[in-house]
């Protein structure tokens, strides 16, 4: 059958055209086969509501009078790029606010923005000949701006790996609160109804074909940072503007810990016009895998813990070593769907032309780490490297003693074989002479459970241990548990002399 | 019911809950406490028919008890129905209702406010009971 993108319009246009979101898909195919489906069904629509944190707009002020140049750009605060001309600016979603740090960034702007408040605009400049004035400060609402394009630079992610957190402690990521032990996952995405995922070689949804975004009629631009169609993590950069958006499908969010996010609605229509199209809007939560991806390290290669379905992490739990483990969304499903029936009616109206791309995304790339040449500084480059040490069946006197001496802290407590098995600081031996006890050795005073690390870890991320742990020392371990040296407080000073010139 | 008891650990670490169980008999449910050197708070949950009984004993032995009086409370014009809340809470207070909805059950709530603290559109909080339970719950 010979079915054209005009044929559909002509359906649309005449209002007999079947439009259908991408939940009823399955069971539509399902009940009439993949031919039927095809003459049947001319458009799919999709729909997504998540947190997006690369995304933010671009705006255009107008000229003041005198004029200026604007330099530094702030918006109640947040500082925007003014790096662009004179009246330009962008400003990104994440961007925190120099004032109220996280419980307010760019996201809240654009949000305050399209829900018709006020924005303070300040901006500096050095003043120029032809742009004499150096400060401004203004009131402004979203209609006086001539121009507020929101521009996305990475939108609609084709799926997102869930989360876990292998480690004792709670973590405060983007992906949401992880409990320790692996207590819960969290995961992002509409699954089934992900735009990506019902064209996952990206046959129909490309440059120049229309996107619902945040209310907004807008528009895929094409591929979106980080596309990595290679390994299953296809982007989209998209565009709308703000002055058309709907604060509903659109939301400022702050993850603790994180930072401050955007919420955004945005869904695709897809026109079906052969076979691969419709079996690929068939597709079920059943068929879209995810890695549960353990945050607990902290690294760029984080290990998978296991693969699990969309429908597995929607159905509230996912069985994780042997345990069933709650699930959080992050994003909004009930929001999602909102989303692709309002891409429905919208094609239908017309408000949303369904159209071929002008440019094909491209399907073979694969995002690449960032190339460093220089390595920032590691445990082994600021370590002490001279170890004081004690035994277990020491007396407490004895490690009093080698603490005065060795003028430290913190000795670690070594079993004959050299293998690490408590710490004891000076608070410790202070605390049992103080309340005298039964405590007569080390063993009796030592804390068993010693936060560590190794010579070859990222200075940066050692530290974070010593921050959250409010600690400040960590023993230097190599693969056998040996110590063989300790970082402490006093060595990061180091850093300023050989490595922050 | 669930009932806050607070008492003074001045006059000394009497263990008051581990005493009221063995008077009574009555099994007592500790959901949160905090105890420090010189007072202490937990929010015990016991069955509503040994409500009166157990708050006797409790006064007796120099402990004061009140019903809470806050609950956690969902602004629904901020909630976008993500669900993060779901997995973090230790009650299982929250869950999605069939069209996906996020449905709240206070009652199982014990105030520990972790929800309140990760919700990303900042639309949990604890609020004051808009009925007051009468007769202090029971």
């Amino acid at each position: 059958m010979d079915k054209t993108i005009a044929r559909i319009r002509e359906r649309i246009r005449d209002g007999n055209a079947t439009v259908v979101t991408a939940e009823e898909m399955p069971a539509i195919v399902a009940e009439l086969g993949e031919e039927q489906a095809l003459r049947e069904v001319d458009v799919v629509t999709t729909g997504t509501f998540g947190a997006m944190c690369s995304s933010g707009a671009f705006f255009n002020f107008g000229h003041a009078d005198p004029p200026i140049k604007m330099e530094k750009i702030w918006l109640n605060d947040v500082e925007a790029y003014g790096g662009l001309a004179s009246v330009d600016a962008y400003l990104g979603a994440t961007q925190k606010s120099a004032t109220r740090e996280e419980s307010y960034g760019g996201a809240h702007v654009i949000e305050d923005l399209i829900g018709g408040k006020s924005v303070e605009l300040r901006a500096l400049s050095t003043g120029t000949d032809c742009y004499p004035r150096r400060t401004l400060t203004t009131d402004l609402l979203l209609e006086n701006l001539n121009q507020a394009i929101m521009l996305n630079p990475r939108n609609g992610y084709q799926r997102y790996n869930a989360a876990s957190n292998s480690t004792d402690r709670t973590l405060y990521t983007y992906m949401g609160m992880l409990l320790p032990n692996g207590g819960n996952v969290t995961y992002s995405g509409s699954g089934l109804l992900n735009p990506i995922s019902n064209d996952p070689r990206l046959r129909w949804i490309g440059s120049g074909v229309s996107a619902f975004l945040a209310g907004a009629p807008g528009m895929v631009v094409g591929e979106g940072t980080q596309h990595s169609p290679a390994s299953g993590f296809s982007t989209l950069m998209v565009t709308g503007d703000m002055k058309a958006m709907n604060p509903d499908y659109l939301r400022a969010a702050t993850m603790k810990g994180y930072g401050v996010t955007l919420y955004i609605g945005l869904g695709i229509p897809i026109p079906v016009l052969d076979l691969e199209t419709v079996r690929a809007t068939a597709v079920r939560d059943e068929d879209i895998f995810v890695d549960v991806i353990d945050y607990g390290i902290p690294s760029r290669s984080r290990p998978s813990l296991k693969k699990v379905s969309y429908a597995e992490l929607k159905s509230g739990f996912v069985e994780l070593n042997g345990e069933e483990v709650r699930t959080s969304s992050l994003s909004s499903y009930r929001k999602a769907r909102e989303v692709a029936q309002l891409v429905k009616f919208w094609v239908e109206k017309e408000i949303l032309p369904v159209c071929l791309p002008t440019r094909r995304i491209d399907l073979q790339k694969s995002a690449m780490p960032l190339r460093e040449t220089v390595q920032g500084p590691r445990v082994l480059d600021i370590m002490d490297r001279v170890v004081i040490s004690i035994g277990e069946d020491e007396e407490i006197r004895t490690a009093a003693t080698k603490l005065l001496k060795g003028e430290t802290n913190h000795l670690p407590v070594v079993e004959e074989s050299g293998r690490l098995v408590g710490i004891v600081t000076t608070y410790d031996i202070s605390k049992a002479v103080a309340k005298p006890g039964k405590a007569s050795v080390v063993r009796d005073i030592m804390k068993k459970r010693v936060i560590t690390t190794t010579p070859e870890e990222a200075v940066d991320v050692a530290v974070r241990k010593l921050e959250k742990n409010n600690i400040s020392a960590l023993p230097v371990i190599d693969s056998e548990h040996h110590v063989i040296g300790m970082l402490t407080a006093n060595n990061l000073g180091r850093l300023f002399g050989r490595w922050l010139k | 019911v669930k009932l806050i008891v607070t008492f003074s650990r001045k006059a000394g670490r009497k263990p008051i809950i581990a005493q009221v169980v063995k008077d009574t008999g009555v099994l007592i449910n500790v959901e949160r406490a905090l105890i420090d050197s010189s007072e202490g708070e937990a929010l015990i949950d016991i069955p509503d028919e040994s409500c009166a009984l157990v708050k006797k004993r409790l006064a007796e032995l120099g402990a004061s008890v009140r019903v809470p009086e806050e609950v956690i409370t969902l602004d629904e014009s901020r909630c976008i129905d993500c669900g993060a809340c779901i997995s973090i809470c230790p009650q299982e207070v929250f869950t999605f209702g069939g069209d996906w909805k996020l449905v709240v059950r206070g009652e199982k709530c014990v105030l520990c406010g972790r929800c309140i603290d990760i919700c990303p559109q900042g639309a949990l909080s604890q609020k004051e009971k808009a009925e007051p339970n009468s007769s202090q719950g029971c």
